[in-house]
């Protein structure tokens, strides 16, 4: 299989005033396309801060990341924002959708960045929703709905420009066991079924089953690899 | 959905927020095409004066709004270097529209003319008018604007005055015109009897004048006699306040400057008020929704385009706001016009008006808006989703 994600001596620092943070100090890593990849660690080990990086939310300090083949360092805010809106997904812990807008509007809101037409739009959308399994409550706002059918509207905005690559953090850290579950079942449906490439931060042990490799994180440093 | 959908969606995030700063962005709004509007009427009748320096003017004291009794005519010739008293009453009214404006004035058909010598009309025409019970003489192109010729009954819906029968009816027969003599203005007057109006109006009415027009054999002694003209009345019932015709559109003008001054301090203050108040809301909802604004940069919202939304949204919360003010000023537009257009001249919002208020909202939704767009452009997407 071919890598999708590739990071090489990635470091990140913080400057808090006087004070510099090394978060990230040398990490290396390749995900192949279609990989299912568990991060998990203590908390502050830099579990966000490695994927923002290869989300591009974010630029290192020091090295590389490139995501199927593109140096994400190249690419300006703006080219960077562009980048995203096609090639990743992400979603959340708090699922961060807009309060305002039903589900199927918060779904459609990347594709107001293509080109596609209103009605190709409502579609694509719709279609999403019916991945996640939330058609019958397209039309409800983030409001009307449970935490679990919220992260099912993330999943599917993340979804919905048919990116390569799924990024979660701690996407079931607000959620009970069962609707967890549910959750994650949905994540390795898309690997599965969808060939998404899917990295997923966690703190659940349950959740790193799902994965097909887990990762630990501590200190800033990859320290092990597990298979599952 | 379009980004317009988002932007409009986004505005209503609190509701009972959005309708209270439209409520005052339209009241503010109101308030600005009303006062404008008052202001340019006033403004647009204080153009129709006649000014000399060798006649007074002498008003009723404390109000034009008064009258003075026509006994004081008499009176008024018993002064040494007075040559000659006329009168004119504000009839008000309205030809078929209130936009049709023009003044109306019942004069001493003689008496009148005589007294301003720059209006021109033929020895038949004025002899008409004398003899004619409910003739009356026009500006030649008052008559051109409304295509009146003579003979024709030109009906006038009388406001201020009403008839002795409780009609407000009033006809006139178009009986000549009269032109101003070169170099002078033409003000657009409509002329009638006096005879006729104090015999026709009802009783209260009667045998009152509005303001006296006075001619001095001496104009060096002007302010003299208008001094010897306000004493000999000053214990009366009827005090008077005089001016030459000079000072007197003097006083007006500047009356209209300070009526300007005073609407444009007005409306300053109410919108420095609206731009503190709602300038405060936007950032106040701006902070609220950071962790939003940051996933709309996740999923590949550029930082301009973030910051034109913020921008764009504050923009369409005033110009939804200016557009309420602006639609019930046209609301109240009969009620006022009515109320107002016998003592002012065309109360209507003009189309610089509205173009100005519109100006003015998109003005003020981007002082609003301004902050708030750089500060949502500057957010950066790692930060806010850190300060959940
Ligand atoms: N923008 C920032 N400015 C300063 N320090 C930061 C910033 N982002 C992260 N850090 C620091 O970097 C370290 C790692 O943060 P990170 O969010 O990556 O940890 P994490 O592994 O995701 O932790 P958790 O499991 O609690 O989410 C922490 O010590 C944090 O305080
Ligand atoms: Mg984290």
């Amino acid at each position: 299989m071919s890598e999708i994600v590739n990071c090489r001596d990635l470091e990140k620092t913080f400057i808090k005033g006087k004070e510099t943070v090394e978060v990230l100090t040398g990490i290396n890593l390749t995900v192949d396309e279609g990989d299912f990849l568990a991060l998990m660690g203590p908390s502050g080990s830099g579990k966000t801060t490695l994927l923002n990086l290869i989300g591009g939310l974010d630029h290192p300090t020091a090295g590389i990341v490139s995501v199927s083949g593109i140096d994400l360092n190249g690419l300006s805010s703006s080219a960077l924002a562009r980048w995203r809106a096609v090639n990743v997904g992400f979603i959340f812990q708090f699922y961060n959708l807009l309060p305002v807008l039903n589900a199927q509007r918060n779904v459609e809101l990347p594709l107001l960045l293509t080109k596609l037409s209103r009605s190709q739009r409502t579609k694509n959308a719709a279609t999403a929703l019916e991945i996640v399994g939330l058609s019958d409550r397209a039309k409800h706002k983030p409001g009307e709905l449970s935490g679990g059918q919220q992260q099912r509207v993330a999943i599917a905005r993340a979804l919905v420009a048919d990116p390569a690559l799924l990024l979660c953090d701690e996407p079931t850290g607000d959620l009970d066991r069962g609707t967890a579950d549910e959750i994650l079942e949905l994540l390795e449906l898309l690997n599965r079924d969808h060939g998404k490439t899917i990295i997923i931060v966690t703190h659940d042990p349950k959740a790193a089953n799902h994965a097909q490799r887990t990762l630990y994180m501590d200190k800033g440093k990859l320290v092990e690899e597990a298979t599952a | 959905m379009s980004i317009f959908g988002l932007m409009w969606a986004s505005l209503f995030r609190k509701r009972t927020r959005t309708l209270l700063t439209l409520l005052s962005l339209m009241i503010a709004f109101l308030l600005f095409m009303l006062l404008q509007a008052i202001s340019n009427a006033f403004a647009s009748s204080g153009s129709f004066n006649l000014a000399s320096i060798d006649r007074l003017i002498s008003t009723p004291k404390y109000s034009i709004i008064d009258s003075l009794p026509i006994n004081q005519q008499q009176q008024m010739l018993n002064i040494e270097g007075v040559e000659a008293v006329t009168h004119a009453n504000w009839f008000g009214g309205n030809y078929q529209e209130r936009r049709n404006f023009f003044p109306k004035y019942p004069v001493d058909p003689y008496a009148y003319f005589d007294m301003y010598s720059e209006l021109v009309i033929s020895k038949e025409e004025l002899d008409a008018f004398a003899q004619t019970r409910r003739g009356a003489v026009v500006a030649a192109s008052l008559a051109e604007r409304f295509g009146w010729k003579l003979g024709d009954i030109i009906p006038i819906q009388g406001d201020i005055y009403s008839m002795q029968n409780g009609s407000r009816l009033w006809e006139f027969e178009l009986v000549g015109t009269f032109t101003a003599r070169v170099g002078e203005s033409e003000a657009p007057l409509f002329l009638f009897q006096y005879e006729y109006f104090t015999e026709a109006v009802a009783d209260y009415s009667k045998n009152q004048v509005g303001w006296w027009t006075i001619r001095l054999s001496d104009t060096d002694r002007a302010a003299e006699i208008a001094n010897q003209i306000d004493l000999l009345f000053e214990n009366s019932q009827d005090p008077t306040r005089t001016a030459t015709e000079d000072e007197f559109s003097r006083q007006f003008a500047s009356q209209l400057g300070d009526m300007g001054f005073i609407t444009a301090m007005i409306m300053s203050a109410v919108f420095f008020t609206i731009v503190l108040l709602t300038g405060n809301t936007m950032s106040q909802a701006l902070r609220e929704r950071i962790p939003e604004l940051a996933v709309l940069k996740t999923v590949g919202f550029t930082d301009t385009l973030v910051s034109i939304l913020v921008l764009g949204e504050s923009v369409l919360l005033c110009v939804v706001g200016g557009v309420l003010g602006i639609l019930l000023a046209f609301a109240m537009q009969d009620v006022l016009g009515s109320t107002l257009g016998g003592f002012i001249g065309d109360f209507e919002y003009s189309a610089t008006l509205i173009a100005s208020a519109l100006i003015l909202a998109i003005v003020i939704g981007i002082v609003i808006g301004g902050i708030p767009a750089l500060e949502a452009r500057r957010l950066t997407i790692v930060d806010a989703l850190r300060e959940r």
